[in-house]
């Protein structure tokens, strides 16, 4: 089993196919690297330590926001550099930290979240429609909508726009109102969960009968069984 | 056989196995399989650790190389503070953020630390979904009853029994906080069924639970205004004449200088082991996965539980090469989703625990029933296509976007085709011995979430890893806080170093391993 069992950076499967190599530009250098890897592991296979820029290494975390371009195609494009595979003559270099502002709140003492978005984003109305955000989000959300509806006051839409962003953050340095749509979403999104969401009935109920103790009795029963009684009783569910 | 050929059959056979059910297996079914397949029984994997409170307890290489490591600070450290404060916490994941937040609502002077940036972490990457007993056919106790057979009867109950009692209780506090669970139509919260569980207690926000958790929890972070220190880790926790936890020698990545941090209560939540690469494997986990806090624990002398055993995900991607390890949601087994071997086949009922399946799959890859790929990795078909079949189209699209998303960066269409998959290493059942405060033996040393050991027993079940995080990120920062206010200010020593850099000397552990890991070495030099 051995070669199914491989480490993080081998390119390489024993017995697979030794991998063809592929030019590509990091940070504005050359290297040659396996092809079909993911960015992150040609940074690791080229050398560089690594500190900055990897998170999760699943696409969830938004660290290794990354700017790309393929060869001969003027369009700079973004990607997570976990979730991108490198091809020849592609260029790329990750995004730095950007200085986008995020608003400080207490969300539980909002008394109307949709008017407070003015005071905490003011830039948020002036989007001026140029479409970059929605052009640079790795998650093709459409950001720019999801700005406009947040403005308008459709939180519930902007929640479910915006389940898939990972803050990346890409979309803030392209604003040309400066603008973080990111945060906005985030922002609105907590607003409808926190103040414009139901609260469930059946889970006050449940947090009740644990206080009253409803499941005293069988938690008793069942924290005097001994060990094989308790393997009889969970055997019998499910 | 061509991949396309071998892909066409997972076709061919749906509509047969949609017609037939698989049956779960019996008790001592599961028992045999796991003992003849799964990894946690290769003896040749394991050994004895030298010295320190496990000494002669079986672990992994991997993990006992660790344990038995020499702390990269130097004996002469200055030890003079640059930090001061009432609760240090490690770590910037699900229980990092949850112990800082109740820490400093009870006003507590909180600092966070974490080596990536906060929020990176595995909590993120929770797809399943929160269990959480809210149905009104369900109730705690059953909870505790799932969780103790998943586990395989090994569960410290005390632990079990306060997670499963105040999950409702954190799907509150999470709800206030803004967190958008998926919801029924009278507006009670939605639940899954997930593998393992006798009733649906999976508590979801499509399949990006975790993110939508995190995502939250970050901002609240900030909105706090707690401190926060990115990019920095923990090699060292410091202590006092009497061997309590007083502080922490951290380590700015950026510019390798130590900063010392002087902290009344300090709570580790630095998460699991998975890029120890336990056996070979692959694993699901995120870049900073490295097992620290184990390691800090055992030299200040806490012992481990259950450090023997780990989880490996049934479902982590073999094809394409870019997906390799990582996870592929359960929750598409959750919904019907068949396993399929090399002959068209269905070899195991896919609900069943994690542990079962996993070495259900790697005996049919060892037995010759697997599907190779073209770079010589081997593993089984997860038929995806089959959700939309079964409930119609468009399923994948609404329940898994993320998944769709995952293979689509691929070209792989998870609508039309399925996906081949093998485990890969994605849980530290096991380690620091806790009390159900969190705390361990040493005074005033917490740790909380994967970090921590007893909990889970020898396999932990899908969806009990957020709700541990959220309430040991709750029960330690609560009362690590309440604590700190109590206790006056201590004396920062190495003392417990210096015993254990003795006591490695006397079991001729040669030196050259410097732990904690802090980040893998994965840069080819």
């Amino acid at each position: 089993m051995s070669d199914t069992l491989n480490k993080e950076n081998s390119p390489a499967q024993e017995g697979g196919l030794q991998p063809k190599m592929v030019t590509v530009e990091i940070e504005g250098k050359r290297f040659q690297v396996p092809a079909g890897i993911t960015l992150i592991k040609a940074l690791w296979y080229t050398g560089q330590d690594v500190i900055r820029g990897v998170g999760c290494l699943g696409g969830f975390c938004g660290a290794c926001a990354t700017y790309y371009r393929t060869k001969d195609d003027p369009k700079v494009k973004t990607c997570l550099a976990c979730s991108m595979a490198v091809e020849d003559g592609m260029s790329f270099s990750f995004m730095p930290a950007f200085p986008a502002r995020k608003a400080l709140y207490n969300l539980l003492e909002l008394k109307d979240p949709k008017q407070d978005l003015f005071e905490l984003y003011p830039e948020a109305p002036l989007c001026r429609n140029c479409n970059a955000c929605t052009e640079a989000c790795p998650q093709h959300i459409d950001v720019r909508e999801g700005v406009w509806k947040a403005v308008f006051g459709d939180f519930k839409a902007v929640s479910e726009m915006f389940m898939d962003c990972v803050m990346c953050g890409m979309c803030a340095p392209v604003c040309i109102a400066d603008i973080a749509p990111n945060l906005v979403a985030l922002y609105a999104s907590r607003a409808q969960g926190a103040h414009f969401t139901e609260k469930p009935e059946g889970l006050s109920k449940r947090i009740q009968e644990i206080s009253d103790g409803r499941f005293q009795q069988e938690w008793d029963r069942i924290l005097k069984l001994s060990d094989a009684e308790l393997q009889d009783t969970t055997a019998s569910t499910n | 056989m061509e991949l396309n050929a071998q892909r066409n059959l997972v076709h061919q056979t749906r509509d047969a196995r949609r017609s037939k059910s698989f049956p779960k297996l019996s008790p001592a079914e599961r028992d045999s399989l796991i003992k003849k397949y799964h990894p946690d029984h290769r003896a040749h994997a394991y050994r004895p650790i030298k010295f320190g409170p496990n000494a002669g307890q079986l672990t992994v290489t991997e993990v006992a190389t660790l344990l038995e490591g020499e702390s990269p600070v130097p004996a002469d450290l200055d030890l003079t503070p640059e930090y001061s404060v009432d609760v240090l916490v490690v770590g910037g994941g699900g229980a990092g953020c949850a112990s800082a937040l109740h820490a400093h609502a009870q006003g507590a002077n909180v600092l966070l630390a974490t080596k990536l940036r906060l929020g990176d972490s595995n909590s993120v990457m929770a797809q399943g979904g929160m269990q959480i007993a809210v149905a009104p056919d369900d109730s705690p106790v059953q909870h505790f009853l799932d969780t103790l057979k998943g586990g395989h009867m090994k569960n410290d109950h005390q632990l079990l029994k306060v997670m499963v009692e105040e999950g409702p209780s954190i799907a509150k506090w999470l709800l206030e906080l803004g967190v958008l669970f998926d919801r029924d139509a009278d507006g009670n919260l939605h639940v899954k069924k997930g593998g393992g569980s006798s009733k649906a207690r999976l508590l979801t926000c499509s399949d990006y639970t975790g993110l939508e958790i995190m995502r939250v929890l970050k901002d609240e972070v900030l909105n706090q205004k707690i401190p926060l220190l990115e990019f920095v880790a923990a090699v060292e926790l410091l202590s006092d004449a009497r061997g309590a936890c007083t502080g922490a020698v951290l380590k700015d990545l950026d510019n390798n200088r130590y900063v010392v941090v002087a902290a009344k209560t300090v709570i580790l939540a630095t998460g699991g082991i998975g890029r120890l690469h336990i056996q070979g494997f692959p694993t699901s986990n995120h870049y900073g996965a490295t097992g620290d806090a184990l390691v800090l624990a055992y030299r200040l002398g806490v012992p481990l539980v259950q450090i023997d055993t780990f989880q490996y995900h049934p479902s982590g991607g073999v094809y394409p090469e870019q997906l390799v390890g990582a996870l592929v949601t359960e929750g598409i087994r959750s919904e019907g989703g068949h396993l399929v071997n090399a002959t068209g086949e269905r070899f195991v009922n896919e609900l069943d625990t994690r542990d079962v399946v996993s070495s259900s799959i790697i005996r049919e890859c060892e037995e010759g029933r697997g599907v190779r790929t073209p770079s010589g990795r081997v593993g089984v078909w997860l038929d995806t296509p089959l959700l939309d079949v079964e409930h119609g189209p468009g399923t994948l699209d609404k329940h898994f976007p993320a998944m769709v998303r995952q293979y689509e960066r691929y070209q792989v269409d998870i609508r039309k085709d399925p996906v081949l998959i093998y485990p890969t290493l994605h849980y530290q059942n096991g380690g620091v011995k806790i009390d159900v405060n969190g705390e361990t033996p040493v005074a005033n040393l917490f740790v909380a979430g994967e970090a921590s050991g007893g909990l889970h027993g020898r396999n932990r079940l899908m969806g009990n890893s957020l709700l541990d995080l959220m309430v040991f990120g709750k029960r330690t920062g609560t009362l690590a806080a309440e604590r700190a206010k109590s206790l006056p200010k201590s004396s920062l020593t190495l003392e417990h170093l210096k015993q254990f850099r003795a006591e490695a000397k006397r079991h001729h552990v040669s030196a050259g391993v410097i732990s904690p890991m802090v980040l893998p070495a994965y840069t080819k030099k």
